[in-house]
């Protein structure tokens, strides 16, 4: 078998270049924990936007609560501006099933009734479990079922991506 | 040699019923803080409820009176999606001579989820945690002078929020500490979670010296005991105990151990003053305390549900 090799860093960079025409005036950025918080905020920062982007976790909306019980309890979600009536970027760093996302947008709308919510990931691995599909994608990956791929943060900031399982 | 098992974990070391902070390991304790610090941001969304126990039934079993610990319990299953059953039990089933095991078979049957005891005689949460089927949870909401392990766990969530770190703090209870539940959950809490020095101060007569088997420093009088001290915990004096011969009288324990502004200036300048309520104004503490800035004791309140609502998902999540 053939070992995948993404340059995390490279495809950054052409996230960064789709996610720029889908900004809205009002538009809000909002990372999907760890991963995609990352993301976010590199955005942020790399479009200029004034502020902090919001950090949304899927722990308390995720539908394996009966048989995993609750995940990890330092990924609370912190949104540093209000949600009402805003365009807001969701942003993800692989997305796979879609469930995490169904739980997040459970999870916003428990703080409001955004204008609108764009979904731009990193790596959209295929994989769908419910009707959920990326706005923008960097890449596309078929990678079966026994491998995970995180997105991971060194000390300096750069991306990179681990893939586990084989 | 086999050694048992603590009745509280499954066979993974994960919490599946709340029984007592003696015997759990510091790093169950620190999750259930860590979680409780997650649920207490619930409180600020437009909904403030999460769906983590939806379907499930809980019933609120109380046995012995309290409002306040109910209550904190009910909003904290509700937060959490719960259908909650308050049973009025020492008035029902009990009066009419149900036994408590046959009290929870009955419910079992209901298909009760999780049950709260609060009961009047130490170790009955034990009991009703080895007769329940292995997917319902029992959670102790004070049982005779045993164990109140949320209000242990609350307690030192908010030592931890003023504190930060228990690693240099000298923690004092005041008070009646050998008819208290609450002072043994918290000594067990505060020695798990390696606070420098607790000291358990109070008379004779509510404060034995063989308290010291237990890893705390023994006071009798108030100005030793809060000295330089970065945390106060005043516990309630009962009534029931004037009558026992124990203390002459309120007047008199307010005298010695009731704790005053002038009492409070021997400690740190920014102790914090707790209180598990209900409190005696005038008794073992004075308004001007209960109610200054260094009282904390309504936060504690607060930090009761979101501890509350740890301690109730994550053993929902774990089986037995």
């Amino acid at each position: 078998m053939t070992t995948l090799h993404l340059d995390a860093e490279a495809l950054y960079a052409d996230l960064l270049a789709r996610v720029r025409p889908l900004l809205r005036p009002d538009a809000a950025l909002v990372g999907i924990w760890s991963g995609g918080a990352w993301l976010a905020e590199r955005l942020q920062r790399d479009l200029g936007l004034a502020g902090k982007p919001g950090v949304i976790s899927s722990a308390l909306h995720r539908d394996d609560f009966g048989s995993r019980g609750l995940a990890g309890t330092t990924d609370a979600t912190a949104l540093p501006f209000a949600i009402d009536g805003r365009h807001i970027l969701l942003i993800d760093d692989v997305l796979y099933t879609g469930r995490t996302t169904r739980a997040v947008l459970n999870e916003l709308f428990d703080f409001g009734r955004p204008a609108s919510v764009t979904l731009a990931v990193l790596v959209d691995r295929g994989g769908r479990e419910l009707p959920i599909e990326p706005a923008v994608s960097a890449a596309r990956v078929v990678l079966p079922p026994s491998q995970k791929l995180d997105l991971t943060r060194d000390a300096a900031g750069r991306f990179d991506f681990a893939i586990e399982g084989t | 040699m086999l050694s048992k098992r603590n009745p509280q974990l499954n066979a993974h070391g994960e919490l599946i019923h709340l029984l007592s902070i003696e015997g759990l390991p510091k790093a169950v304790l620190t999750q259930i803080l860590d979680t409780a610090g997650t649920f207490l941001s619930v409180n600020d969304r437009e909904v403030k409820k999460v769906p983590l126990l939806r379907g499930k039934s809980v019933f609120n079993l109380f046995f012995e009176n309290s409002t306040r610990t109910r209550t904190t319990f009910e909003i904290a299953a509700k937060r959490l999606s719960a259908d909650v059953i308050n049973l009025d039990i020492a008035r029902s089933s009990t009066a009419k001579g149900e036994s408590l095991l046959d009290t929870i078979a009955n419910l079992s049957a209901m298909h009760a989820d999780m049950f709260v005891v609060r009961h009047a005689e130490s170790g009955a949460p034990y009991l009703i945690a080895q007769h329940v089927a292995p997917h319902v949870h029992v959670v102790n909401a004070g049982d005779g002078r045993h164990a109140h392990p949320t209000q242990g766990l609350l307690d030192m969530y908010t030592i931890r929020h003023y504190k930060q770190d228990f690693a240099n703090l000298t923690v004092a209870i005041v008070g009646d500490i050998v008819h208290s539940r609450v002072a043994r959950s918290d000594i067990h809490a505060l020695t798990t979670l390696g606070a420098a020095e607790v000291r358990a101060v109070g008379p004779r007569t509510l404060v034995p010296g063989d308290l010291k088997a237990m890893g705390v420093r023994v006071c009798h009088s108030l100005e030793e005991g809060i000295k330089d001290a970065d945390v106060i915990i005043t516990l309630r004096l009962q009534n029931e105990r004037m009558s026992g011969a124990l203390l002459p009288s309120a007047g008199e324990y307010f005298k010695n151990f009731g704790l005053t502004e002038d009492k409070l200036a021997l400690a740190k300048s920014d102790a914090i003053v707790m209180h598990p309520g209900p409190i005696n104004r005038g008794v073992e503490i004075d308004s001007a305390v209960a109610d200054g800035r260094q009282s904390v004791i309504l936060p504690q309140v607060t930090y009761g549900i979101a501890v509350r609502m740890a301690v109730m998902s994550i053993i929902a999540g774990n089986d037995a």
